[in-house]
């Protein structure tokens, strides 16, 4: 993500008559006939250019318009702004599901859509083309002797019985500024109570609070942070020094985040973010698939323990300002003890 | 006779009938299945939608001086639990909008208790709505606060459809079994008169009884009309027999007067002429009187056909006493009566008439039978019963008319010079008919006639 920060083009200079932030932006291909297909994504253009690549190398008279945006300022550009986009893919699975949900996402049904699976689609609006673990990095050299926890439990434990050792270099999501971390953080406590004594037990920690799961791992690699919490796991294993880390997904329950792509009610052209939609998820479900999910990041083998957050209205409920008033002050009270 | 006209068949008309009931008791059905499961979905529908707001009602609570709405994952989640839907809910205290979708609308009509429903349009699509409210006690008093929450109608319309399709099914089963059913009941309904057409045409020509196997009322006005009718039928033939009877036997009396008279003008007048004239005047008379003789016969034969009596008869001993009887008419044309066969049968049937059918045959072939000639009767046991075969010497039949010689009063055409009525053969073929028995006729090569009574034995 770094190295494409420093390629960010300015929005006013590009000419884009836009309020919301946009991080990056960038082209691909070209097209005779005027044709462009235009995505507003929270994902970088590293995780996701493989994919483009290959769609215009089968579909070469194309062009593609790239936007980066956070999922809150996509919402703010889909939802608030009107901005056209033709396909709108985010990371922010409660997001998508309240654009969907407020009509803000056409209907599309094609042979593909049909066969995913139950959990991948939902109303043939919103399509989920790769899973995303939240995982707990570790970094080997600092742990040295100490086992390794395998769950939360054994993680509890750890942190209780050498409490000196990790005060102040435990790392998770401030969520409250993150939408992602807040996602895991109710996603977790929907699963099991065990996060609420986590969340206590890294309040007496005095647990550092990031905005970004590549900001922790960058922590953890630079020694500031021994452990970071809900990291997403697909950011760890993609770093060239992924063996510095321990990459755990915990065996009581891994929460699994959803990338959804969506075709928004005012795409210019349909046909063309179809056609994209049904070549990225036959690219991501079919037997001979190649996921945007890490290979290093084998879901099938923890499938009993895999906790995949349900596309549905469900998520609307911690979206709700009085209940997420509610989540966000029981978790302060919990993290921020001094 | 004529052919009745035939027009619509009961049978048809009956099936039709059902048919249309059945086809209209099928569509009734259909929308009746239909309408009945419409709604219970729907309440099914609203039930889970007043759970969804009252869950969401419930975790309202006073704390801080706000409203705090801890609602559970649930309260939305449910919503989505069988199809994928698109759920709206708001919170309000009063009219201040505190949660969920502002634009969300107002359930009209709420009433204090229990929940409200409404069907409306909610961001371009159908919705279900459910409305909850409850009293909550702030620092400023009791508030209302109130629940919306709406679901888009996919599942439900995928459940109507499968219903409409299902209540299709039924409708179009009930039918098909009422076309069956309707098939099998038009049958039987119809049998009783097939049973009647049956047992009506299955009757010998001459059996006026009433109809006496049992028939379903609706069916009684008819048989009802239909005996009375064959009632005075019966009743006009006998009159008509009667009369023929009474009018023969009024005429006999005087015809004896007459001939008596006339034979004796005859004897006492030595005119040629008037004697010629007398004698012509007797063998009319002869004529009529015979004639009437026999009409008496064909009624009492006919009478006694209708009732006829099963007692043993002997038949050598018929053949003798008739003989006897016709001895006296037999030696004045100088004709030789003999009887073949002694053997004797027994019958079973009625003396009266078989004396008299004998005695008609007999007679006949003596009037036939020029005087000196030979009248032979055979009695021999046939088979399972007895024959009886008269021959004669005479004239024999034309051989054209053998075949009507038996309708009542037709006469050989080689009859002319001879006394008769043409009833004598009528009579006697009736007599044997009646008795299970049959009569042939036939000429005797080189002159002659041969007829042949054969008798069933009991």
């Amino acid at each position: 993500m770094r190295q494409f920060a420093l390629s960010i083009v300015l929005i006013f200079a590009a000419g884009w008559v836009a309020a919301f932030e946009i991080e990056n932006r960038t082209r691909f291909g070209s097209s005779d006939n005027g044709q462009v297909l235009r995505i507003i994504s929270t994902a970088d253009i590293g995780f996701f250019e493989p994919m483009i690549t290959a769609f215009l190398a089968k579909y070469p008279n194309t062009e593609i318009d790239y936007v980066v945006a956070s999922s809150t300022e996509m919402m703010r550009a889909i939802q608030d702004e009107g901005h056209a986009f033709d396909l709108a893919i985010s990371s922010a699975m409660d997001l998508q599901t309240k654009l969907a949900n407020d009509g803000k996402a056409q209907r599309y049904i094609s042979a593909t859509t049909q066969s995913l699976p139950d959990w991948a689609i939902w109303n043939d609006m919103l399509f989920a083309f790769s899973q995303e673990p939240a995982a707990i990095v570790v970094s080997k050299k600092a742990f040295g002797d100490v086992p390794i926890p395998k769950d939360r439990h054994e993680l509890i434990n750890l942190l209780r019985q050498h409490p000196d050792r990790f005060r102040g270099r435990v790392g998770t999501y401030d969520v409250r500024q993150s939408g992602l971390g807040y996602l895991f953080a109710t996603q977790d406590t929907r699963a099991s109570e065990t996060y609420w004594r986590l969340t206590e037990v890294f309040g007496a920690l005095e647990a550092r609070l990031y905005c970004c799961s590549s900001d922790m791992i960058e922590a953890v690699k630079t020694g500031e942070l021994l452990i970071a919490y809900n990291v997403l796991g697909s950011y760890a294993v993609n770093r060239e020094d992924r063996s510095d880390f321990e990459i755990i997904l915990p065996s009581d329950f891994t929460t699994v985040m959803l990338r959804t792509a969506m075709i928004p009610h005012n795409a210019p052209s349909h046909e063309l973010s179809s056609t994209f939609v049904d070549y990225l998820l036959q690219r991501s479900h079919e037997l001979d698939a190649q996921p945007l999910t890490h290979p290093g990041l084998d879901l099938i083998q923890i499938e009993t323990s895999l906790n995949r957050i349900r596309i549905g209205p469900g998520l609307l409920v911690f979206l709700d300002q009085l209940k997420k008033r509610a989540f966000l002050s029981e978790w302060e009270s919990a993290i921020l003890q001094n | 006779m004529n052919a009745p006209v035939a027009h619509g068949s009961i049978r048809r008309r009956l099936l039709l009938s059902l048919l249309a009931g059945a086809a209209i008791l099928a569509v009734v059905v259909y929308y009746v299945v239909q309408s009945v499961a419409r709604q219970v979905a729907q309440e099914s529908q609203d039930n889970v939608l007043a759970a969804s707001a009252l869950s969401i009602l419930d975790s309202a609570r006073y704390s801080g001086g706000e409203i705090k709405v801890d609602f559970p994952y649930s309260a939305l989640s449910m919503l989505d639990s069988i199809s994928d839907e698109r759920v709206f809910y708001s919170i309000r205290l009063e009219n201040a909008f505190l949660s969920g979708y502002d634009q969300l609308p107002e359930v009209d009509g709420v009433v204090a208790d229990g929940p409200a429903f409404r069907s409306a349009t909610f961001l371009g699509e159908d919705v279900r709505m459910a409305h909850v409210q409850r009293r909550i006690s702030t620092d400023s008093g009791q508030r209302l606060l109130q629940v919306s929450v709406a679901q888009t109608l996919t599942g439900q319309k995928q459940t109507l459809t499968r219903i409409s399709r299902t209540s299709m099914g039924i409708g179009a089963g009930f039918f098909l079994v009422s076309v069956l059913l309707a098939a099998i009941i038009a049958r039987s309904t119809i049998r009783p008169l097939d049973r009647l057409t049956a047992s009506v045409s299955r009757r010998g020509p001459k059996d006026l009884r009433p109809v006496a196997a049992p028939i379903p009322t609706e069916m009684v006005p008819l048989v009802a009309s239909l005996n009375s009718f064959m009632r005075r039928l019966q009743r006009s033939l006998e009159r008509s027999e009667d009369f023929i009877a009474e009018a023969a036997h009024r005429v006999r009396t005087p015809l004896a007067i007459v001939r008596t008279k006339a034979e004796i003008v005859q004897r006492k007048t030595d005119n040629a002429e008037t004697q010629a004239a007398l004698r012509e005047m007797v063998h009319a008379i002869d004529d009529s009187s015979r004639t009437a003789g026999q009409l008496l016969d064909h009624a009492m034969v006919t009478f006694r056909l209708d009732h006829l009596s099963r007692d043993e008869v002997s038949l050598l001993r018929l053949v003798q006493d008739t003989i006897e009887r016709l001895r006296p008419i037999s030696e004045m044309k100088d004709i030789e009566m003999e009887t073949i066969g002694s053997e004797d049968i027994i019958i079973l049937g009625d003396p009266i008439l078989l004396q008299n059918a004998l005695h008609n045959l007999f007679d006949n072939a003596m009037k036939y039978t020029p005087s000196g000639a030979r009248v032979s009767v055979t009695l021999s046991r046939q088979g399972d019963g007895g024959e009886i075969r008269i021959t004669d010497t005479g004239l024999g039949f034309p051989e054209a008319e053998l075949g009507r010689l038996t309708d009542r009063f037709a006469r050989g055409a080689n009859a002319e010079s001879v006394v008769g009525s043409g009833l004598g053969l009528t009579i006697v073929k009736e007599v044997v008919e009646a008795h299970g028995g049959q009569m042939h006729i036939k000429n005797i090569t080189g002159g002659g006639a041969c007829v042949s009574l054969h008798f069933p034995s009991s």
